[in-house]
């Protein structure tokens, strides 16, 4: 059932039972749900049928759909419509999608109890709370056309938009029953469809926002067009906590269509009447900047904290049988695996646009984090929160860049100075040299080998705690939840299993999430280590995982998939290789063979890459799939190109010339299996990223011997005649 | 002095300098949002409009080089025949993901097949190259140039 009252259970049991599963979910749930206020559900602000803050539909049957997840390239418009239009078995081409305004009490994300969007949790989160919102619509549809036909709402179906009785053969719209149906009291109880009723869910049905994407009409937060609005460039410091000394604006101030200089604590901003203008401007200015105390940090001493933070004993995250005594006997292995900074680079600048005015401060941007955008720009303004107008769009790339308020924040900092709206644009380059990023880490493991299996595993983490920042009451007896996300719950069945975790927080420099979050890491460091440990043990890689894979019958068949369609075992031509990764992560199970060929200089050319996904019930197939195509992609950029480093306080990278992507020539032919299941869905926006970077490094290890430990890819070791 | 365009087919007249960058004119001048701005530095093809038909990248190129030539946006593309096959195929495929990089995206594959009626994969490669997509949907971009060229699925 699904009433004003008990949505928080729906979504609590949602979170215990269902698809929901991994500690990291339940680990974020808990702390929360206790604080959060006893949501409000009902919004009755428009449309004639208004049953709860999901569902609106109009006299002529136009069905909006209120969205509470934000659309970032990841299709969850359309997937999240799907799961609604399901159960209230509505006319899908009637189906509209709109974005909610923030709002937590009625639109937070279950497992954040905060109206957020990432760590895969889209679908995972609203799965059950949405179907039985659709269900409890189409159960007042139904009681409406029972009540005005006087028959029993048990004889009436309703299927395409319609309320149906057979019997009689009658049939009504749902935009006629709207204003019945508004009525009605919702019923007690409502049951969803069995899967083997669904007709919308389970098709690849196309998206909903992409024929404005093709012609240039979709609008993202950096194309808004305000009356006498400006636009405004900015300079943070360059190094990291450094503020702003002295500024000359004498030439910025001459150049044509250059309005005005604002000087915040740590960013100069010029504001003029085109981007261009502004450029100039800021080219123009004179900036004496305060580096402060930040001015020595590199990457060179972050890594070497690092290291030595991660030999310290960890919190224990897990444990399983008796570490110590497992570790003591056997053929031991020990390896670390580094991972360095990140930058997020969505195609689409940092961007915001906001107009202060004396009692509101309205907002146009594209952002993860509605409400929290919000509440920062309420603080930034001095205005209330409730008036702080925030006018989501269409996100450009998120990939956890958009989980952060700051480029908001400052943007109404600008904006207070001057009584116009001013689009705040931030370069590529402040873009790459701004950002929260990804954090570095050092994985070690520890493990034992008796007759070709693993009988110890102890795996240490060491790195920034984004959680203990980003979602405090989350954070638990110094461990983050996130960081070890995937290597706690990990698919192996080791008889001897520890988990630790070491916060080691980088001076100065924002860490903070990255599409694939903590499994990027885990995965990577363990599907390595696999790979070793199975050559230590004389194994194929594939065959002892399998070994391993004894109580995971998903991670099993997933496996045992892709080794057929990738044609494992097959001969290759000499430096070329094969490498697998097996994965649990958000809940969804992920095998992939990266093919790849290494040439005589060390340069990798991708031959192929075949992906076995079990997401449990794929809501739109075709989306799983795109959606594991572009994750493989994003984290294979990251393995052969992407590191940020760090000098006197600096980023040292600006723009795609240094901090380079994938592009199409390097993109091989990738094959990607969604399979079929009647589990609840599991999170499909990130693991692709976790899959790429192990299975290629496996794949360089099986075509040069060469066992690299570091991302980003070092070429010089893969040169041909180099001793692995 | 006014700068005149011709734009989409269309008489733009207005004030800027001549050093700006086409891309800017469109966005903040215009109002033609459906250019993007990526990088700024031709390396991503977010800006990409046609030049007398072929793709080039308006954020490097000043304003006053394309007086007195034929400017196309991804506004207009879908009114030249290879730009509306190739936004037909874009969304038989369902390529889109974010869309950001797409308008770029779009004017590069329609570029090419008007050079390149029956692009195979090296010459998609070589054309496309230019064009960063963030969200990875380089296998789609292929697979829909290929649709647009001969209406076959891939
Ligand atoms: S914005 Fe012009 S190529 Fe990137
Ligand atoms: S679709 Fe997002 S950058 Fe290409």
């Amino acid at each position: 059932m699904f009433t004003d009252k008990n949505l928080p259970n729906v979504s609590r049991r949602a979170l215990l039972t269902g698809g929901l599963a991994t500690g990291f979910l339940l680990a974020f749930h808990l702390p929360l749900r206790a604080a959060a206020n006893e949501p409000e559900q009902k919004d009755t602000t428009d449309g004639r049928f208004a049953p709860n803050a999901f569902i609106r539909i109009d006299e002529t049957g136009r069905t909006v759909l209120m969205m509470p997840q934000v659309e970032m390239g990841q299709g969850v418009y359309t997937s999240i419509a799907m799961i609604l239009a399901e159960e209230l078995d509505a006319d899908w081409a009637k189906v509209e999608v709109q974005h909610a305004p923030p709002n937590d009490k009625l639109y937070a994300n279950p497992v954040f109890g905060l109206q957020a969007t990432g760590g895969s949790t889209s679908i995972r989160a609203w799965w059950k709370p949405l179907r039985a919102a659709g269900a409890s619509a189409r159960a007042m549809l139904v009681q409406a056309a029972a009540a005005q036909w006087q028959v029993d709402p048990a004889s009436c179906t309703a299927s395409k938009g319609e309320v149906v009785h057979a019997a009689s053969s009658r049939k009504i719209g749902y935009g006629e029953l709207a204003l019945a149906a508004q009525g009605q009291t919702p019923p007690k109880d409502v049951a969803v469809k069995d899967p083997k009723d669904f007709v919308i869910i389970g098709q690849p049905l196309k998206r909903l926002d992409t024929p404005d994407k093709v012609n240039g009409k979709v609008v993202y937060g950096i194309d808004a067009i305000l009356p006498n609005m400006k636009i405004a460039v900015i300079a943070n410091c360059p190094v990291f906590g450094g503020k702003v000394g002295k500024v000359d604006d004498t030439g910025a101030m001459k150049v044509a269509g250059v309005r005005k200089i604002v000087v915040l604590e740590d960013t100069v901003a010029v504001i003029g009447d085109h981007t261009w203008a502004a450029q100039k401007g800021l080219e123009a200015l004179k900036i004496e900047w305060n580096e402060g105390p930040n001015a020595k940090i590199s990457t060179k001493d972050i890594w070497q904290d690092l290291r030595a933070a991660s030999e310290k004993d960890g919190a224990i995250a897990k444990s399983v049988g008796d570490i110590a005594k497992g570790l003591a006997s056997g053929d031991r292995f020990e390896a670390s695996f580094e991972l360095p900074f990140l930058a997020h680079a969505s195609m689409e600048p940092i961007n915001a646009t906001v107009h202060v005015r004396p009692d509101a401060c309205e907002i146009w941007t594209g952002t993860q984090i509605m409400t929290r955008v919000q509440a920062e720009a309420a603080k930034a303004a001095g205005v209330p929160v409730d008036k702080v107008i925030v006018n989501q769009h269409l996100l450009g790339g998120g990939f956890g860049r958009k989980l952060e308020p700051d480029m908001v924040v400052a943007a109404v900092k600008i904006a207070k100075q001057v009584d116009y709206p001013v689009k705040v644009i931030w370069t590529r380059e402040e873009d790459i040299q701004h950002d929260v990023y990804r954090p570095v880490y050092r994985d070690q493991v520890t493990a034992t080998l008796v007759d070709g299996k693993v009988s110890a595993w102890k795996y240490k983490i060491a790195g920034s705690a984004v959680i203990a920042r980003w979602l405090p009451p989350a954070f638990q007896k110094g461990i983050d939840i996130d960081a070890v996300d995937a290597a706690a719950d990990m698919p192996y069945d080791f008889p001897n299993f520890q988990v630790e975790y070491v916060r080691a927080e980088p001076p100065a420099v924002p860490t903070g999430f990255w599409r694939g979050v903590g499994p990027n890491n885990n995965v990577f460091a363990f599907e390595c280590a696999m790979d070793e440990l199975a050559r230590k043990a004389g194994k194929d890689p594939v065959e002892f995982r399998r070994a391993h894979l004894t109580k995971n019958p998903r991670a099993l068949a997933v496996l045992n998939l892709v080794a057929e369609k990738s044609g494992w075992g097959e001969r290759l031509p000499p430096r070329v290789g094969r490498g697998v990764c097996v994965q649990p992560s958000f809940a969804s199970y992920l095998a992939t063979v990266v093919e790849a060929e290494i040439d005589d200089i060390g340069e990798i050319v991708l031959r192929r890459i075949t992906s076995v996904i079990d997401t449990g019930i794929a809501v739109n197939p075709d989306t799983v799939k795109a959606q594991i195509e572009g994750g493989l992609i994003f984290g294979l950029t990251a393995a052969l190109y992407g590191e940020i480093t760090i000098d006197k306080g600096r980023v040292q990278q600006s723009n795609f010339h240094d901090y380079r992507m994938m592009r199409i020539n390097e993109t091989p032919k990738i094959e990607v299996i969604v399979v079929k299941s009647g589990e609840a869905p599991g999170g499909i926006g990130e693991a692709g990223v976790n899959a790429g970077p192990p299975a290629l490094r496996n794949a360089i290890y099986a075509a040069t011997g060469v066992a690299l430990r570091r991302l980003p890819i070092d070429r010089k070791l893969l040169a041909a005649g180099r001793k692995a | 002095m006014a700068t005149v365009l011709t734009i989409n087919g269309e008489t733009k007249s207005f004030d800027a300098p001549p050093e700006m960058p086409l891309l800017w004119v469109l966005r903040d001048i215009l109002g033609m949002t459906g250019t993007k701005f990526g990088c700024g530095i031709a390396q991503c093809g977010a800006c990409t409009v046609h030049v007398d038909g072929k793709a080039v990248r308006s954020c490097v190129l000043p304003v006053s080089a394309v007086a007195n030539r034929a400017v196309t946006t991804i506004e207009h593309v879908g009114g030249t025949p290879s730009g509306a096959k190739v936004q037909k195929a874009w969304l038989d495929a369902e390529v889109i993901q974010c869309g950001y990089c797409q308008s770029g995206q779009i004017m590069s594959a329609a570029a090419l097949l008007v050079s390149t009626p029956n692009p195979d994969d090296a010459d998609i490669d070589a054309a496309m190259a230019g064009n960063i997509c963030r969200c990875g949907t380089y296998v789609r971009i292929r697979e829909a140039i290929k649709q647009a060229a001969n209406g076959r699925q891939s």
